[in-house]
């Protein structure tokens, strides 16, 4: 009698099922783009849960592996050095992200006599870029242009998964054709990239422990780019369990008026038919 | 539905504002206890969830204007600004741009619902028209809103759509590139066009605001349809909106924000394309430019033509063929449910509707063209064929007696004297 209304409750189970899908492939987009991009293998990562939180110490050496190998090409032009000492980050202590900035110079000024200068960064200047303009960058990269990396993690289809597999080269297969400068990779659509690979194990000294391999490396600065495309996260989860845990329960209560009004309207119905 | 007032001013106030503006007594008779019929089911919540929607979009979008920067070169990272430096930012912007989305799931539900209930049907033409003018300003305002990040597919779905208006040179040489340079402020998608779309943006959800006063006023003349799609006959069959539809509509509302809020912060980008994380490039063509998954059906459409004139004749025509549903259908009973024939057509058109969906989301090479153009042939022949001729050739089924007989059985009704009107409850007396 109710097609309808039966099939309510399916469109609703789609509704949720949407969201839940996705809990696996947090904050990065999931359509896929192209039919020839190439499978991106899943990893585990501790923000992707939705309880999920950054692995400080993880950041910490993702932030040590940008400094000492990405940085020399890639810009963080949204991120400043302040951030690396905000909470749901790498939660660097405040003397640390003093000194990290202070080991960077930046231009400034003018000064009174007209001229620019340099000066000890502070924690409230941005991530000092390597190169001054895009042009200067492809002259020295061979014509090609290293991308921004703030919001890397959230701009390619896989996220941090992504960039985790691209930072795995492997040998090209039999009979690829390599065009001049290009390296072989097999995350990168079109399979050709004119990033060397940057990676080799030992060439970064962790100094917690963790072993340094080019898999640690690649993981660890997959986890801290995700932390610079969405520094707010950590709130993000927090806050929405207490949202969702308040809606649930005003859901219910909502739910028990509705059913005590209207058993008032059926319950007169009921004695009047009688 | 028309009622007399029963609004009682209860103090001097109140007495003396009745006399000047009753705006305390229309709100008493239109939204307290104006006559609901009994037997809407939650499908009918969806309006008051549009309401919510719309409210919450310019409450979020006001803030979000107060630190977006609309030019070439300030909108990304201002949006970045919001996302990092901004209190609260990230969670403004989240809920505006995943709420987005939650209003076309709202409001494609809402449609479908009027649609499958008969609700455009007479004398309920206006209420409907208005409706489908809301829909055209909210895919206006959405695609303006989307352009505002200024990403890759923000500036790039610009320069497709605007484009469209270049297939007008086909008409009048020149007419269309006229009218492209004419919108975008120049020779190509720049600084001045975002700065018009951002303008725009912020403009038409106070149209739509407009509409919904008179869609609701519409609303409120006839009164509501519901689930059978025979008239209302006697008060027994309302209820008051408030409790009832208040407490009903409530927890539907609960239940959609709670959905809202799981995609909010638990996949907030999952509505999202990746691509618009990158800053606009003109220089560079993303490989697939595709829309916001609401336009998908639409775009899909547009592709399957291939004529560019046409296609885009096609596109408007998609949306403009739906001001006509009230006299294209035919049939003499409002609701589907009681129509045995119309029913398969109807859900064909769901299905129809949801692979276009899917199909606009492909490249359109192969079999997805092929199938584009099927599906697009019979979301066109809905409308100018099955609805016109089901309405002639089928023969509905019994329609019950009265709109509550479905509700309490037709034994009680049959079987039993009506009540006493005099027995009713004092709130139940509309």
């Amino acid at each position: 009698m109710q097609p309808f209304g039966f099939s309510f409750a399916g469109v609703f189970a789609v509704l949720l099922a949407l969201p839940g899908a996705s809990l696996a492939e947090e904050a990065t987009g999931t359509q896929a783009n192209g039919n020839h991009a190439p499978e991106i293998a899943r990893q585990s990562w501790s923000f992707t849960p939705p309880f999920g939180t950054f692995d400080n110490a993880q950041l910490q050496r993702g932030f040590q592996v940008y400094k000492e190998v990405c940085a020399s090409c890639h810009s963080m032009r949204l991120l400043s050095y302040r951030n690396l000492g905000e909470p749901g980050g790498p939660e660097f202590s405040p003397k640390a992200v003093e000194v990290l900035a202070s080991q960077v110079q930046v231009s400034d000024g003018p000064n009174e006599k007209g001229e620019m200068f340099q000066r000890p960064a502070q924690p409230s200047d941005r991530f000092r870029s390597p190169f001054a303009n895009d042009q200067l960058a492809r002259l020295a990269n061979n014509g090609a242009l290293p991308p921004d990396l703030s919001v890397m993690a959230k701009a390619r289809p896989g996220g941090p998964d992504y960039i985790y597999a691209l930072l795995g080269y492997h040998p090209a297969p039999q009979g690829f054709e390599l065009a001049q400068g290009m390296y072989y990779n097999e995350a990168f659509p079109g399979h050709q990239i004119a990033m060397p690979p940057p990676l080799s194990d030992g060439v970064i000294a962790y100094t917690d422990g963790t072993k340094p391999t080019v898999d640690n490396y690649a993981r660890d600065v997959s986890a801290y780019l995700m932390w610079a495309a969405e520094p707010k996260l950590e709130e993000r989860h927090k806050t929405g369990a207490r949202v969702m845990i308040f809606l649930i329960v005003f859901a219910v209560i909502m739910y028990l008026a509705k059913r005590t009004v209207w058993a008032r309207l059926k319950h007169s119905n009921a004695t009047h038919g009688a | 539905m028309a009622h007399p007032s029963s609004y009682q001013p209860s103090t001097g106030i109140e007495r003396w504002l009745d006399a000047r503006l009753p705006i305390m007594r229309v709100m008493h008779d239109q939204f307290m206890v104006f006559p609901t019929p009994r037997n809407l089911n939650y499908w009918w919540t969806f309006g008051g969830i549009l309401t919510f929607m719309l409210v919450a979009q310019i409450a979020t979008g006001v803030v979000l204007a107060m630190h977006y920067v609309p030019t070439e070169d300030g909108a990304f990272d201002s949006v970045e600004k919001i996302m990092r430096d901004v209190n609260w930012g990230w969670l403004l912007r989240y809920a505006h741009a995943v709420g987005a989305s939650m209003f076309f799931v709202a409001v494609y539900i809402h449609t479908f619902r009027g649609l499958y209930y008969g609700s455009y049907k007479a004398p309920r033409e206006v209420l409907w028209i208005l409706g489908v003018l809301i829909l055209m300003l909210m895919i206006a305002t959405a695609f303006m809103g989307y352009s505002l990040p200024w990403g890759q597919m923000s500036f790039w779905a610009v320069t497709v759509i605007t484009n469209l208006f270049s297939s007008l040179d086909a008409v009048i040489p020149g007419l269309g590139t006229q009218l492209v340079e004419w919108i975008w402020g120049g020779f190509a998608v720049g600084g001045p066009t975002l700065n018009r779309l951002y303008s725009l943006h912020y403009l038409f959800p106070f149209l739509i605001a407009g509409v919904v006063v008179l869609h609701i006023w519409a609303l409120h003349t006839p009164g509501n349809n519901n689930p059978t799609g025979i008239d209302v006959k006697s008060p027994k069959e309302t209820v008051p909106f408030h409790p009832y539809y208040t407490m009903k509509d409530g927890f539907a509302l609960l239940v959609f924000i709670l959905v809202f809020a799981a995609v909010v912060f638990y996949a907030p980008n999952f509505v999202g394309h990746p691509d618009n994380y990158i800053p606009a490039n003109p220089l560079q063509t993303p490989p697939h430019i595709v829309p916001e998954w609401y336009f998908l059906p639409f775009y899909a459409i547009l592709r399957a033509i291939p004529n560019k004139l046409f296609g885009v004749a096609a596109l408007m025509a998609s949306i403009t063929i739906l001001f006509f549903v009230p006299w294209l259908d035919t049939s003499k009973v409002r609701s589907t449910r009681y129509r045995p024939i119309y029913k398969w057509f109807f859900w064909a058109f769901v299905l129809t509707c949801l692979a276009l969906g899917y199909l606009g989301s492909q490249p359109p090479d192969g079999w997805y063209l092929v199938f584009g153009r099927i599906f697009t042939l019979y979301y066109f022949a809905f409308f100018l064929v099955v609805m016109p001729v089901v309405g002639l050739i089928e023969k509905p089924r019994r329609l019950p007696g009265s709109i509550t007989e479905p509700v309490l059985g037709p034994a009680q009704v049959k079987g039993r004297p009506a009540p006493a009107s005099a027995k009713r409850k004092p709130e139940e007396v509309a």
